[in-house]
């Protein structure tokens, strides 16, 4: 195969490059705010930063969106540098890892741009804004702003509106305004829609008592939600619904990927073999934390003489490698390398355990219809959790996989109406309709 | 070791394949000349507008077929010896066989028409014309497309996205009017021109122009008028690719002919997918079918054949699908562009003419014989039931959400269908017996 033609047509239409040319300079006045006068104006920087950005976007995305008829737009996505590991696609890519070495380890050098979020933090927490609401505000924008692109772009689905404007309320209310409210009347600053494992923290007998002696009913509150979600919430709505009722539509992280992430979502490994790792790497980082919890319970019931230092040691080790840097710096920082749910995908132990429970008790199943699929290749493509839908797509099969985040889009991709995202009776989840021909058979190559 | 050999990697070629490792550890050979590893035909598009790369078009990685010890052989079949029982291919070296299956598809047709071989002027079927298309329309402005049928409709999509205004010549009077009858012919027009799409029905090529480098400049219409540009699409329909066999002992005549089990007029020698032609189709098929799903039934067909289990071809109840730019197209049973005698049909539309049902049944038992989806994802199963149970169209119709694949969420337009129905039918009120539901999806 030769390399793609170069395009002559512009790519780009007027409308586009009018907000581009709006967005950079929001991005430039960011970056003069870092440097040092958000030190000094932060209000103002923060202003213009964010006016030019969003208008930039909005007119951007309608132009490229709003301007044809809805439909699935993928056009170019195989030839854009930005979307196929080309330049864009990397330089980006550094940029996001750069910003996440900053923000964990360095956030002193980020001094004056957390000082553009003062005001904001004030007005929410009464108190002057550290590098993690920085990170938050930007990140609850981030959603908002892509979320808006993905409402357009994928505008004729009706599934993908529903749940992207789930996506960005949870970000909004459960991970900004509910835990910046809380700040504000001293109480623990806790990002609502975040339970254990994903939150590793929260049933450790640290947190569990901190909570205890916590002053306030809120936080007795906010123990009893975490608890109730976890034993309860999570398997009950796993079972209905498959793990897409929290990966794709409460979670941040998903959140983030389905927005954000989506012009990578195309770049996740779908070998055989990535599924292997997947699935040594994702088991790998769930026990590691159900053992934690209950080592550090036991130590706990032994009064600390099981462990002594030792617990506080493996809590930072956690947090280090696996919140920071996998979740953060890879699972983030890589989108425009590896796919947007690296973390989500190898690592996540919220994932690993709704995953299990998808597989094996769960209503939740991708549909196939009949002997339809003509095995073009766009739902594997467009499969951000590297699934093969293919694969069993084109032998008739219905898809149950313990990584499937029911993102829906391999459904709204296919061009022959083969994928559907259903709830149904446990019996005959995992039938094989095959051809009409051959019913019978059901193994195989 | 029994040895079969396959001419043609397409999805019949490479099914069979993989139905006879499924059945048996015959030793497996498959020759073709296109590309190395199997591929998805229908994809081709996808790889013009960049939505997918030629990698991702492969169904199966490519430590498959080692795995799975099918021979891939990277070349093209000359001439079949049929009674030394080998094939020659154009390197020179020959490939004995015991078994040999002919799947070599199809080739685009043209008509002989004066400039059909100027450059910029092609068909599109094969990885080649992907790549040739690519050339042709780097940096150009005008392109014109003749023949108004599934591929036409891919092509013109194509070039739109690379912002190529596209004329769409179509001789009938409405669109794919062999195939539609004229309401759906029509929806799917206004949706073509949606896209910017010149489209022109009663236009026939006549000739070809070039300019002096031997490149197209324009094309003349059968009215006379002329029409520059410079790439023109002939989509004027396919043709069994078999040229290299008419000069054989095996019998041809569109295509390979063949009998129920796939067997042509010469022992061990089989034909399947696009290139065949059963001497006596099953009721209501034709002799040839040039689509995926047939090439795909075929495959699993004669493995069991090869593999020492004779069994005829069964195709069941024809189904079909198709997207025309965003409406997809799903059809199930006969429905034809002209309802036939004893037929009748009954015809849903939205409002906004972007989606619509056809539902065809005998008029004196009401029975259902076909059904056809623009804009509404239907289940196959559930369509493939009625038709077969010869389910009565009120009843069909009361339970239509059973047969509803749309995505959650989307708009369901039954309850509009049966007060259409009702109000051209008064005196036989239905109503809608199931509903679509987040919990209650009719999985059955
Ligand atoms: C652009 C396009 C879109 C399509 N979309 C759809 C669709 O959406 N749905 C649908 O149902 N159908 C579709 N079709 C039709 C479908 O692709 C064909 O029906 C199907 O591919 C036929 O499969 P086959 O295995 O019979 O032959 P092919 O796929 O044509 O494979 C035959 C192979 O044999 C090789 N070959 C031929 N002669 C020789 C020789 N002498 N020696 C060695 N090798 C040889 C050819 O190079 C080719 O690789 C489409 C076709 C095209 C061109
Ligand atoms: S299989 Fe489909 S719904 Fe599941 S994660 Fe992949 S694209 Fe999303
Ligand atoms: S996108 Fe649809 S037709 Fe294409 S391979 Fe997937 S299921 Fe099959």
């Amino acid at each position: 195969m030769s390399p793609p033609q170069k395009h002559t047509q512009p790519v780009r239409s007027r409308s586009q490059r009018i907000g581009l040319l709006l967005f950079f300079p929001g991005f430039i006045i960011a970056l003069i705010g870092a440097l040092g006068a958000g030190s000094i104006y932060p209000k103002l920087f923060f202003l213009a930063s964010l006016c030019f950005i969003t208008i930039g976007s909005f007119l951007y995305f309608s132009a490229a969106y709003l301007s044809a008829p809805a439909g699935i737009r993928n056009n170019r996505i195989m030839f854009a540098s930005l979307s196929s590991r080309g330049s864009i696609g990397v330089i980006i890519a550094l940029f996001f890892i750069a910003f996440y070495i900053l923000m964990y380890w360095f956030p002193f050098y980020l001094e004056h741009f957390i000082a553009m979020f003062h005001p904001l933090s004030r007005m929410l927490r009464g108190k002057p804004a550290e590098q993690y609401f920085m990170y938050g505000s930007l990140y609850t924008f981030t959603i908002i702003i892509m979320g808006a692109r993905a409402l357009m772009k994928y505008r004729h689905s009706r599934y993908q509106i529903v749940r992207t404007c789930a996506v960005i309320f949870s970000q909004f209310v459960f991970a900004f305004l509910i835990p910046s409210i809380l700040a504000a009347f001293n109480e623990p600053e806790k990002y609502v829609n975040y339970f254990w494992p994903l939150s590793y923290k929260d049933l450790f007998p640290s947190n569990v008592n901190y909570l205890l002696n916590f002053e306030g009913a809120i936080s007795k509150f906010l123990l009893a939600w975490t608890i109730l979600l976890t034993f309860a919430g999570t398997p009950v709505l796993t079972f209905f619904f498959g793990k897409r009722w929290y990966c794709s539509w409460i979670c941040g992280c998903g959140g983030l990927a389905n927005t954000l992430g989506d012009p990578w979502r195309q770049l996740s490994s779908k070998t055989l073999a990535s599924w292997k790792i997947e699935r040594y790497s994702i088991y790998s980082v769930l026990s590691l934390i159900v053992i934690t919890t209950a080592i550090l319970w036991l130590n706990h019931l032994f009064g600390g003489e099981l462990l002594g230092q030792l617990s506080g040691g493996f809590i930072r080790f956690y947090g280090f490698a696996i919140g920071m840097i996998f979740a953060g710096v890879i699972g983030t920082g890589l989108y425009p390398i590896f796919g947007t749910r690296v973390w989500c995908r190898f690592g996540c132990p919220q994932a690993a355990l709704l995953g299990i429970i998808q597989r094996f008790f769960s209503r939740f199943r991708i549909t196939t219809n009949g002997a339809q699929c003509m095995s073009c290749g766009n739902c594997s493509t467009y499969c951000e959790m590297g699934i093969d839908v293919r694969w069993y797509a084109q032998r008739g099969q219905n898809i149950v996989r313990a990584s499937c985040v029911g993102c829906g889009m391999c459904s709204a991709v296919c061009p022959r109406g083969v994928l559907n995202l259903e709830n149904g009776p446990l019996a005959g989840r995992i039938k094989s309709d095959a051809l009409p021909l051959i019913k019978s058979f059901k193994s195989g190559i | 070791m029994e040895h079969v050999v396959i001419i043609g990697n397409g999805i019949a070629g490479i099914t069979a394949a993989r139905h006879i490792r499924k059945h048996s550890n015959r030793r497996l050979t498959v020759i073709s000349d296109e590309s190395k590893h199997f591929f998805s035909r229908p994809a081709l598009m996808y790889i013009y507008m960049g939505h997918m790369k030629y990698e991702q078009t492969k169904p199966y990685e490519d430590w498959f077929w080692k795995e799975n010890a099918i021979d891939l052989v990277c070349d093209r079949v000359r001439k079949i010896d049929t009674k030394g029982k080998k094939a020659i291919l154009r390197s020179g070296s020959s490939i004995p066989f015991d078994k040999l299956i002919i799947a070599t598809g199809s080739k685009p047709n043209k008509f002989g028409w004066p400039g059909q071989d100027l450059n910029g002027v092609q068909g599109f079927y094969s990885l080649q014309d992907l790549e040739a298309v690519k050339k042709s329309t780097a940096g150009i402005r005008q392109a014109v497309i003749v023949g108004g049928g599934l591929i036409g409709v891919e092509l013109a999509e194509m070039l739109v996205t690379r912002g190529i205004s596209v004329i769409f010549m179509v001789r009938e009077t409405h669109f794919w009017g062999v195939v539609l009858p004229e309401e759906e012919g029509d929806l799917v027009a206004r949706h073509i021109k949606n896209h910017h799409v010149d489209l022109q029905f009663e236009t026939e090529l006549k000739e070809i122009v070039g300019d002096s480098d031997g490149k197209v400049s324009a094309v003349i219409t059968g009215k006379g008028e002329k029409v520059p540009c410079s790439f023109v699409g002939l989509t004027v329909g396919v043709s069994p690719n078999i040229d290299f066999i008419k000069n054989t002992a095996i019998e041809t005549d569109r295509g390979v002919l063949i009998n129920s089990c796939f067997e042509t007029s010469i022992e061990d020698i089989y034909a399947i997918g696009d290139c065949a032609q059963f001497r006596e189709p099953s009721t209501g098929r034709r002799p040839v079918e040039q689509v995926w799903y047939t090439g795909k039934m075929h495959g699993e067909t004669v493995a069991r054949t090869i593999c020492g289990k004779e069994t005829p071809y069964m195709p069941g109840i024809w189904f079909n699908s198709a997207k025309f730019f965003d409406i997809e197209y799903q059809t199930y049973g006969t429905v034809m562009s002209q309802q036939k005698e004893g037929e009748k049909s009954f015809y849903w539309e939205n409002p906004k003419g972007d989606k619509c049902v056809r539902i065809v049944f005998d008029s004196t038992t009401q029975a259902v014989l076909g059904f056809n989806f623009f804009g509404i994802r239907a289940r196959h199963t559930t369509c493939e039931y009625w038709i077969a149970n010869r389910e009565k169209l009120p009843n069909v119709l009361c339970s239509m959400a059973a047969s509803n694949f749309d995505p959650e969420f989307f708009k369901c337009f039954e309850k509009d269908i049966i007060s259409q129905y009702n109000s051209e039918n008064p005196g036989r009120m239905i109503t809608l017996k199931t509903k679509k539901g987040l919990f209650s999806n009719r999985l059955t």
